[in-house]
């Protein structure tokens, strides 16, 4: 029953790659993702549909900011740090995008750990990754409250075409959403993997299925992508 | 991938590592790698917007820098490159739809703008 096991671990059979891979993955009655387990697939799936919501969110702020007719407010004069004498353009964006290109790293090494059921190492990278995660909502935290102070409102803002402070509060407010969830995620799978749960295979409280050193990767595959949705809010809303 | 796979250093039972030999278990050095690589390419994001390049060229550079950090983070990090073709091809095509609405709204977008500036007195 190789087909059928819910792992992924039991498929063995030489498997055609290419194209000829694809449409006889996908042919009917089997499942179609041969290398990933149920669990992995469900977060790639979860993922996309969460790839359509950010995409919805920055074609939202692409509309508005392409029709508007007064003036886009200069980002890199409003996000720039005066330290000192010196004012520095966007630094604290900037900051926030090492921690969490950091965090990503971290993470990538706590899975590599993990499999390697080292289970030290995993909990202290996969802790790394949740400090630099809290550190970069408490960033965020503090340049919501710049601009709150500055009289930036979803509605209007000191500098031009008021959908600035709409779509600035949508997008980081739902990503540092994103954040957060995943840095109490973080702790959860950081404590299972602590407790052993992952070499006893004890049933999780979500779907009670039995853990496995998997949900490590599958928790990196969420950062990971919390991270890759930084990477295009950075671009498009900061850079542009 | 099974050429990747590394002995036990903790006395675990190795069926219990044969039973990941499809799991996602890679050399540490790719990791490092990679990373190194997004700080170099955040960095250049960065100075894109401290040099202050306009136009074209501004656009172009934070294009290709966040293409190219996001493909290292989805191919590497999340391990796309070692799936099978059929899960890559399931999560990466769909969000091509989205360019094709980004091309609808970027048409709808210039046409309010044209009939506010027209219309409005903008």
């Amino acid at each position: 029953m190789a087909e059928t096991t819910l792992n992924g671990f039991g498929a063995k059979a030489a498997r055609e790659s290419g194209l000829r891979g694809v449409a006889a993955d996908w042919a009917s009655d089997q499942r179609a993702f041969k290398s990933a387990s149920w669990g992995k697939a469900m977060m790639w799936i979860f993922l996309l549909s969460d790839t359509f919501i950010f995409s919805c969110f920055l074609l939202g702020y692409m509309t508005v900011r392409m029709s508007t007719v007064e003036p886009w407010p200069n980002t890199s004069e409003v996000f720039a740090l005066h330290i000192g004498e010196t004012n520095f353009p966007l630094l604290l964006i900037a900051i926030m995008t090492f921690v969490l290109i950091s965090s990503s790293g971290t993470m990538a090494l706590a899975v590599n750990y993990a499999y390697r059921r080292n289970r030290a190492v995993t909990i202290v990278f996969l802790l790394c990754t949740a400090v630099l995660g809290a550190t970069f909502v408490g960033m965020q935290a503090f340049e919501w409250t710049k601009l709150i102070t500055e009289g930036v409102r979803p509605w209007s803002n000191p500098w031009g075409a008021p959908q600035f402070g709409a779509t600035f509060f949508m997008i980081t407010g739902f990503h540092g959403t994103h954040v957060t969830f995943g840095v109490i995620f973080l702790l959860i799978v950081a404590y299972k993997v602590w407790r052993g749960h992952y070499d006893r295979g004890e049933r999780g409280f979500f779907t009670s299925r039995r853990g496995d050193y998997e949900h490590v990767e599958i928790m990196g595959l969420y950062w990971h992508f919390v991270d890759l949705v930084w990477v295009f809010i950075f671009a498009f809303f900061y850079l542009w | 991938m099974p050429s990747h796979v590394e002995e036990s250093r903790h006395g675990y039972s190795q069926t219990a590592i044969a039973m990941h030999a499809e799991g996602q278990q890679h050399p540490i050095r790719i990791y490092l790698i990679v990373w190194f690589w997004l700080f170099v390419l955040s960095a250049c994001s960065y100075l894109v917007d401290y040099f202050g390049f306009v136009g074209l060229l501004r656009w172009t550079l934070i294009v290709v820098f966040m293409l190219l950090k996001a493909g290292l983070i989805v191919a590497v990090f999340m391990h796309m490159v070692w799936e099978r073709l059929a899960l890559a091809y399931a999560i990466l095509l769909p969000p091509i739809a989205v360019l094709v609405f980004v091309a609808i709204m970027a048409i709808e977008s210039d046409y309010t703008f044209f009939t506010r500036t027209v219309f409005s007195g903008g």
